[in-house]
């Protein structure tokens, strides 16, 4: 295989739920991964088997208790874990794509300009910015009518097309996707199908996480199988 | 903002203050890089005031060094400084949003005035320069050119908080200190404050450190978050970290007893 852009050792998760009585869930248990560009590595396994915990905790929103998870940034590695906070950030900014399953926006913010946000913190004139973003949006079939209005009254299928566009307006190197095509109708779903093709096709390495099998059949190149971890326990 | 330097503008080294045997706030250590937005959240009476009060060069702590990174000397304590110049970078370097906008502006005399002073304090003597880019500065905050002559004790809630912003960055500091800058506003007035700051931190590349109650102001406007319990920080992180994945059982207390953070 090529050289990584994403390389995981050892990475163990678990959560230990203070005002529960102590509760330990222990999710992850020593995980190791590579991935190279244009490969696009499907997380797989039942509800519950800590498929979105992995990608939280590749995108450094969740805390791991041990392990490694070095990504290719600026020529050199990035620890994710041990990274200080501005560097993770910058490597958020810049190389890391992330498709959450909600929109989280602020309210009263155009939709158009939502999608553009990410460009203008990197830098992008307001205008090349939108153009963009207005692309991807037509893409997605959101209608333009829609364009100028804040996400937050739009239905969920035209919310998520939304954080699709928002995550696709720039070529991140690596993509962690969580279940981009849950709530699409036919034609969007092979539109995303298309866009994830494309990252590929230009070296971006992909993590993703697919309900639907037909879609885990078309843009997988490989699979990570995960099962559910043991029941919870109470801390001693 | 898409900068980066490892050079931090702030630096708190073990900041602690005591109010005689009572604990303001205690060992308080952290480094905030150029445009990064600082979020300090915890219970009323937790510190946060104190402690933003101590940074901004207001409350000389009882131990512990304040650092700031000065354009003429770098990486300076700002409590040994001369008293000119600290007084210059609190007028010039730094912006002090108050959480009662009463104590940020003066009520009595117009909103241009009140942005205008601030020039002036930094040398600009000019009349019709300071005065184009005070009616500019109101501009941006969304305050019309015709209520520029009015006093903000005839403005709303909402639009005396926006006239102390634009009087705080229209000497275009590179660090702002704000408490509380979206308390007692509704909702809607609170959006668009919030955005409004979202985009100058962006388009000027700015540093804030910012106290708020409201977990949800903190997810879209910090970087990263400090959760302060008893006068100390029990948590730090990058904010989504710590709103979805909180580790001490306080911070969790203090997620787990609010919708959708
Ligand atoms: N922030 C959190 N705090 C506490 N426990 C969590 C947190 N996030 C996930 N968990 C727990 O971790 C376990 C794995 O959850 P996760 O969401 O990763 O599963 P999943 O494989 O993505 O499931 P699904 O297919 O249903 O989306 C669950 O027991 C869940 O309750
Ligand atoms: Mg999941």
């Amino acid at each position: 295989m090529t050289e990584p852009i994403i390389s995981v050792r050892g990475l163990r998760k678990a959560f230990i739920l203070h005002n529960q009585g102590g509760v330990v869930l222990r999710v992850l248990n020593g995980i190791d991964l590579d991935v190279a560009a244009g490969e696009c590595l499907v997380l797989h396994g039942p509800s519950g088997a800590g498929k979105s915990t992995l990608l939280r905790t590749l995108y450094a929103n969740y805390l791991p208790q041990a392990g490694e998870i070095r990504i290719r940034h600026d020529g050199g590695w990035v620890d994710m874990v041990t990274a200080p906070p501005h560097r993770v950030l910058d490597v958020r900014r810049r190389t890391l794509g992330w498709v959450s399953q909600f929109l989280r926006v602020v309210p009263r913010v155009a939709a158009i300009d939502v999608v553009a946000e990410p460009l203008r913190t990197l830098g992008v004139a307001p205008d090349a910015a939108r153009d963009r973003a207005a692309g991807l949006l037509a893409r997605l079939r959101i209608p333009e009518r829609l364009w100028s209005l804040a996400p937050s009254t739009f239905s969920g299928g035209e919310q998520q097309r939304v954080n699709l566009a928002h995550s696709f307006v720039h070529p991140y190197p690596v993509l962690l996707l969580d279940e981009p095509t849950a709530s699409l109708d036919a034609a969007n779903r092979e539109t995303v199908i298309g866009l994830i093709d494309e990252a590929r096709a230009r070296g971006a390495a992909v993590v993703g996480i697919f309900h639907d099998a037909e879609v885990r059949r078309r843009v997988g190149t490989r699979v990570l199988e995960m099962r559910e971890p043991a029941g919870g326990e109470v801390a001693a | 903002m898409t900068a980066e330097t490892n050079r931090p503008l702030l630096r708190a080294e073990g900041v602690s203050k005591f109010y005689g045997r009572h604990v303001g706030c205690r060992d308080v250590s952290f480094e905030l890089h150029p445009g990064e937005v600082l979020g300090i959240v915890g219970e009323s009476g937790s510190g946060k005031t104190t402690l933003l009060n101590c940074l901004s060069a207001q409350l000389e702590p009882t131990a512990g060094h304040v650092l700031y990174d000065t354009r003429a000397d770098g990486l300076t304590d700002v409590y040994r400084m001369s008293e000119a110049a600290r007084r210059l970078l609190m007028r010039s370097d730094w912006g002090l949003v108050r959480q009662n906008p009463r104590d940020g502006l003066r009520m009595g005399v117009s909103a241009g005035a009140n942005v205008g002073e601030r020039l002036m304090a930094v040398g600009a003597r000019h009349y019709g320069n300071i005065r184009s880019e005070a009616t500019d500065w109101l501009s941006r905050v969304e305050i019309d050119a015709d209520r520029v002559d009015d006093p903000p004790a005839t403005f709303s809630g909402g639009m005396q908080q926006r006239v102390q912003l634009a009087r705080n960055l229209v000497t275009r500091p590179r660090l702002v200190f704000m408490d509380e800058p979206t308390g007692g506003l509704d909702v809607s007035v609170q959006a668009r404050l919030l955005d409004l700051l979202r985009g100058l931190v962006n388009d000027l590349g700015l540093s804030a450190v910012v106290v708020t109650h409201d977990l949800a102001v903190t997810r879209l406007l910090a970087h990263r978050l400090m959760v302060m319990k008893g006068g100390a920080v029990v948590e730090t992180g990058l904010t989504d970290q710590v709103l979805d994945d909180p580790q001490h059982p306080y911070s969790q207390l203090l997620v787990s007893s609010i919708l959708q953070p």
